[in-house]
């Protein structure tokens, strides 16, 4: 299902082109709507300020020049025009810092009741989203892709762990960075369902280019169910060859970095990989989650995304196939 | 400079019944005044010019070498991201290799290539012999020069910066860049700002003292009131840059802990201080191009400037709301909405004074015939240009257009139109434009036509789909980017614009040496110019001015009147300057200048060698420091004053020396 | 100049970043030090020294790998808690980079756990590296910084140089 489902994502981002995915002008949200209202309107009068300025400058390049013009009266009315234009310039800025700063009120805070709260962690070169619930045993942690209901604003509190990142989904909101030592503000709401793409806008360093995050916007009971099966810990090996996997993982370096809840493997320097292969991407976005590509991502993690923190773990062929499987088990 | 109390010596002001000079007369004191103001030759002598026009040479030259090197980093990164998942350099080159573009377009090209134009123009423009504290100025060269070195060394060495020309901590910091390349940032910054500052302090002083008796505030140049304000901003600015590199090699050398969020330090601290100077610096770059440009207009016309007051209120108005605009950078941190406003606000107020100089061009250009000669069809680029990016800057100055395009390629798109718009193409044009006065021959008119279309072309062709890529999502300062993502094509067709920039570039410097050996022989004023560079000869002698000229009106050489009154009594056996009064330019005293010395270059080495080791050592301090005092002592060492000579002309009961005639 | 050339060409070593050049295989056991005894073949012999030693990023990624692996545990930053000070001048087992190796990828009696098979080996390189910039035997340029946490200690950067002794196992 997993490859299925990757070429199936493959070819729908493929296929959005132009103003698809990751566009700014391709709203799926209230904000980004509103934002990109207020491009257009932007747009088009700088547009248009342009023209007019550019046939004004042809038209003075390409006039014959009167005797009337250097004449003291010429001078003046001149002189007025360009008073005028000034006045009338001032006036067109106004209108546009009002405009803005009208829709920039209707960003702060979340416009409707239930929302919920996410923590959006930012480390060196991934996302980490929690959704606090009540019970601290019901928390989820889910890497590098945030499961969201239509219609309902969630706010989202932004740290970083190390550097200074920034999130934005431009389907849905402008960015907002993350700063180690303080907690920022955002909130997103999509009001279409669909796979959103966002990405790291802040240089982070080496892998700043391969920090991306998916939003997936679903109906209330298909992200309830979702949020259900995440707060579920790793089911058990049931096949022998499962159960190797688990064994490698267990005695390799995995458990140095990760965490599978419901197993022994406790840390969390690197994502949560309780439901691993339940996402759609690995690496923050850069590869689809399947065997193939879970299988070069650990036997060499440093060619595709050099300079990540992830180190190379090779190992024999059966050993790496049997952790597949066990991985694979990991929805 | 002024002298305590001393009799006002004597200056005779030619009146029309006074007897010229004979030929015979004039050819002594060009021998005098030759041998006096000499340039020393050989390679010693080479390390002791004083002179501002070869200081400003040499300024002008490395800053270009600085730029095609730049512009070869620029190259590459497009070759980088013309496919996407490409492999051409990887993340740690890639990063090395924006971050010095960034710095060297930024710090080594954009700022000194705008000094030099003023170090070589401005004191030619007032009239004066050399360019205030000559000794200063060459010291500022040799700083700048050793600071790209440095840079261009590092980057050679795997070591040179690698976190954006910013460099944010805590990326920046000890933590998270290992090794000596933040380093190496902030001592390039040091030794820029040192040599910046050290221009701008004598920029000021000459145009405030030093212009031709005549120049009032009301008839001084347009290029010399931009290089004032430009200096200024200099002067205000660079000391928020200095405090943030400091702040930031503290913390990666002696461990402290401004930025260390922790313990109490805020990483948004470095970007306050490190804006506050960013932004002004910008307009330090684009300020002297629109100098340029309304000099080049007003020759190109024919017609005196228009609407001179508004064009000098705009430019400080320019200058001023330039500072108080910086957080627009900031908008995507989370900063309290009020104080956000307040920058939207200023950020579109900022358009309305450039706005005011565009309408007073375009007048300038309705009223007038203009001749399309080379630097005119770059001010036209410019005009194209830059009123595009202009206004890409005023949908960035909205808060919520910004959060959604901020660190996207449509930055990208926004800065080139408004640096290389407003910047470099004046510049270009202004580099067409005074080439005759510099070399004293014609450029190619054919081949600079053909340069510009390429120019304004392949600029277009690269830099416009930028703005469309931003829109679609890509950010900033990526290595590469994903195939699916729908980038692919305007990457590309960006890339095959900067090829079309390379030939460009190319075409500008064989331009450049072919004038050289086969450009036809300039006269005095090739362009028929109204300002006082094109009152002597070119290129101008060593001394500038045979007889240094009284100005009679804005455009100097244009309201000449035809006894061309000019100053007198000044010795031609040293080095001796008129020194006026600030207002009125009024002659105020004479000041001796210095001769050639070595003292300044050797400064810059000691300063230049103490710059670098303290990243390595602290021991650097201890060792440094008193080899730059040892310099400094040489340098201000004590000569002896020819001052003698002017009890000799003072007799008792001698006339006033100022003549009524002068006053506007 | 002559001291941005030397500089310089100090710089190719310590301002690389070799992400992919090292094995990463698992750390697997080698020469045993304490005894030349051994059966089979022997192993390759380790190296005597971490490759790097002058190396920032892979000192800097000692530091982090440090707190990561949560050495900081047993050791603290280097004071020593449950485990034995790793900034002082006194070695159990030895000072040199095989040592320090063999420690970390053998374990040590009395409470030192065995990473063999759990770090690779190119990190443990870097760790080895690590503990002895924390005693000053790194250069000053390589080393690391401070950290951007609350400060445990002196940056590496400025830690003068201990010396080493090796005192036997107490």
């Amino acid at each position: 299902m997993g490859r299925a489902r990757a070429i199936a994502i493959g070819l729908a981002l493929a296929a959005a082109g132009c103003g698809g995915v990751q566009s700014a002008l391709n709203p799926a949200g209230p904000q980004a709507s509103a934002i990109a209202a207020l491009t257009w309107r932007f747009f088009i009068l700088c547009g248009v300020i342009y023209v007019l300025v550019i046939a004004a400058l042809i038209w003075a390049l390409a006039r014959r020049p009167t005797p009337r013009d250097e004449t003291a009266e010429g001078q003046r009315r001149l002189g007025r025009i360009i008073a005028g234009l000034t006045v009338l310039t001032t006036a067109i800025l106004v209108v546009l810092a009002v405009s803005s700063v009208v829709a920039g009120r209707g960003l702060i805070s979340p416009s409707g009741p239930g929302a919920i709260t996410i923590n959006a962690i930012g480390h060196q070169w991934w996302w980490e989203f929690e959704y606090q619930d009540v019970s601290a045993n019901e928390w989820v942690n889910s890497p590098n892709e945030l499961h969201i209901p239509v219609g309902v604003p969630i706010v989202i509190k932004a740290m970083s762990r190390d550097v200074i990142h920034s999130l934005w989904v431009p389907n849905l909101i402008g960015k907002r960075d993350l700063i180690p030592g303080i907690v920022t503000h955002t909130w997103i709401q999509a009001d279409t369902p669909g796979v959103y793409r966002g990405q790291c806008a802040e240089f982070c360093g080496h892998q700043h280019a391969h920090m991306a995050f998916l939003v997936v916007a679903e109906p209330r009971d298909r992200f309830e169910t979702w949020l259900q099966r995440q707060r579920r810990g790793a089911p058990q090996p049931s096949t022998p060859e499962q159960q190797r996997g688990h064994d490698v993982f267990m005695t390799g370096p995995c458990v140095m970095c990760h965490t599978i809840r419901g197993t022994s493997a406790a840390s969390n320097i690197g994502p949560d990989l309780t439901h691993v292969y339940g996402r759609q991407t690995i690496a923050a976005g850069t590869l689809p989650t399947t065997r193939g590509h879970l299988a070069g991502w650990i036997s060499d993690s440093q060619s595709i995304k050099p300079g990540n923190r992830m180190p190379p773990v090779p190992m024999s062929g059966e050993d790496l196939q049997a952790l597949l499987a066990y991985l694979e088990t990991l929805r | 400079m002024s002298e305590p109390a001393e009799p006002r010596a004597r200056l005779v002001v030619e009146r029309p019944d006074a007897p010229r000079p004979t030929d015979a007369e004039l050819a002594r004191e060009h021998q005098r005044l030759s041998e006096t103001w000499r340039v020393p030759k050989g390679v010693l002598g080479w390390f002791m010019v004083v002179d501002h026009r070869s200081v400003g040479m040499r300024y002008l030259v490395t800053a270009f070498g600085f730029f095609i090197a730049a512009g070869i980093l620029a190259a590459l990164m497009r070759i980088q991201l013309a496919f996407p998942e490409n492999t051409f350099l990887g993340p740690d080159k890639y990063n090395q290799i924006f971050t010095t573009h960034g710095l060297t377009m930024m710090f080594l090209f954009a700022v000194p290539v705008m000094e030099a134009m003023g170090v070589y123009l401005v004191p030619l423009m007032v009239g004066a012999r050399n360019i205030a504290f000559p000794r200063l100025n060459a010291y500022s060269y040799y700083m700048f020069l050793f600071g790209g070195i440095f840079l261009f060394t590092a980057l050679l060495t795997n070591t040179g910066p690698d976190t954006g020309w910013f460099s944010y901590p805590p990326l920046s910091g000890p933590e998270y860049t290992p090794g000596k390349r933040a380093d190496v940032f902030a001592q390039l910054v040091t030794f820029t700002e040192v040599a910046a500052l050290a221009i701008a302090v004598e920029l000021v002083t000459t145009i405030f003292k030093l212009r031709a008796p005549g120049m009032t505030l009301n008839r001084i140049p347009l290029f010399v009131w931009a290089m004032l304000v430009t200096s200024f901003m200099v002067i205000f600015a660079m000391p928020a840059v200095v405090t943030s590199s400091t702040f930031l090699l503290l913390d990666r050398l002696v461990g402290t802990h401004f930025l260390n969020p922790a313990v109490g330090g805020d990483p948004i601290l470095y970007q306050h201080l490190f804006w506050f100077f960013g932004h002004p610096e910008v307009y330090i770059i684009f300020i002297p191009a629109l100098g340029m440009v309304s000099m080049i207009i007003t020759t190109f016309t024919q017609r005196p400037t228009f609407g001179y007051i508004a064009l000098v209120l705009s430019l400080f108005a320019t200058g001023f709301i330039g500072f108080s605009v910086w957080v627009h950078h900031m908008f995507a941190t989370g900063l309290p909405q009020m104080g956000l406003t307040f920058f939207t606000v200023a950020s579109m107020l900022i358009t309305i004074p450039t706005g005011v100089q565009i309408f007073c061009w375009i007048a300038a250009l309705w009223k007038g015939r203009p001749q399309f000669a080379t630097p005119l069809l770059f001010v036209i680029g410019f005009i194209v240009i830059f009123v595009f990016g202009g206004l890409s800057g005023v949908t960035l100055a909205a808060l919520p257009l910004d959060l959604q395009v901020h660190d996207t390629f449509y930055v990208v798109a926004h800065f080139h139109y408004v640096l290389i718009g407003g910047a470099v193409f004046p510049l270009i044009g202004g580099i067409y434009y005074w080439y005759p006065k510099m070399t004293g021959r014609m450029m190619n008119e054919t081949l600079g036509k053909a340069n510009f279309w390429t120019l304004f072309v392949g600029f277009n062709v690269t830099f416009f789909p930028m703005h469309q890529l931003g829109l679609m999502g890509m950010p900033r300062r990526v290595y590469t980017y994903p195939a699916y993502m729908g980038w692919n094509t305007l990457n590309l067709i960006s890339s095959l614009g900067a090829l079309l920039l390379v030939v460009g570039g190319v075409m500008l410097v064989y331009n450049l040496v072919h004038g050289l050996r086969a450009g036809a022989p300039a006269g005095e004023n090739p362009w028929h110019a109204d300002s006082l560079e094109w009152a002597t000869s070119s290129p101008p002698p060593v001394y500038n001015f045979l007889e240094v000229p009284i100005v009679e009106g804005r455009h100097a050489v244009w309201e000449r009147s035809p006894d061309r009154p000019v100053v007198t009594g000044l010795r031609s056996d040293i080095r001796e300057v008129l020194v006026t009064d600030v207002m009125d330019a009024e002659p105020a005293h004479r000041d001796q200048f210095p001769e050639p010395s070595i003292w300044p270059f050797l400064a810059s080495v000691a300063t230049g060698a103490f710059f670098v080791a303290s990243i390595f050592t602290p021991w650097a301090v201890v060792y440094g420091l008193p080899p730059i005092g040892l310099t400094l002592i040489g340098w201000f060492w004590p000569k002896k004053p020819a001052g003698e000579h002017v009890a000799e002309m003072m007799a008792p009961g001698a006339p006033d020396p100022v003549a009524p005639d002068l006053h506007a | 100049m002559v001291l941005a050339g030397a500089a310089a060409i100090a710089g190719c070593q310590r301002e690389a970043r070799p992400f992919r050049e090292l094995p990463a295989a698992s750390a697997r056991s080698q020469a045993a030090s304490e005894t030349p005894l051994y059966a089979g073949s022997p192993s390759p012999p380790t190296g005597t020294t971490s490759p790097f030693q002058e190396n920032a990023w892979g000192l800097s990624e000692g530091k982090r790998l440090f707190v990561a692996y949560n050495c900081v545990g047993c050791h603290a930053q280097g004071g020593g808690a449950i485990g034995p000070p790793l900034m002082d001048n006194q070695w159990i087992y030895g000072f040199e980079a095989k040592n320090i190796y063999e420690s970390i990828v053998q374990g040590r009696p009395d409470g030192m756990p065995s990473f063999r098979n759990k770090i690779p080996e190119y990190q443990v390189w870097q760790l080895v590296a690590y503990v002895q910039s924390m005693s000053g035997q790194t250069s000053i340029d390589a080393s690391p910084g401070r950290a951007d946490h609350m400060p445990p200690h002196t940056p590496e950067t400025i830690s003068p140089y201990i010396g080493r002794r090796q005192t036997g196992h107490k």
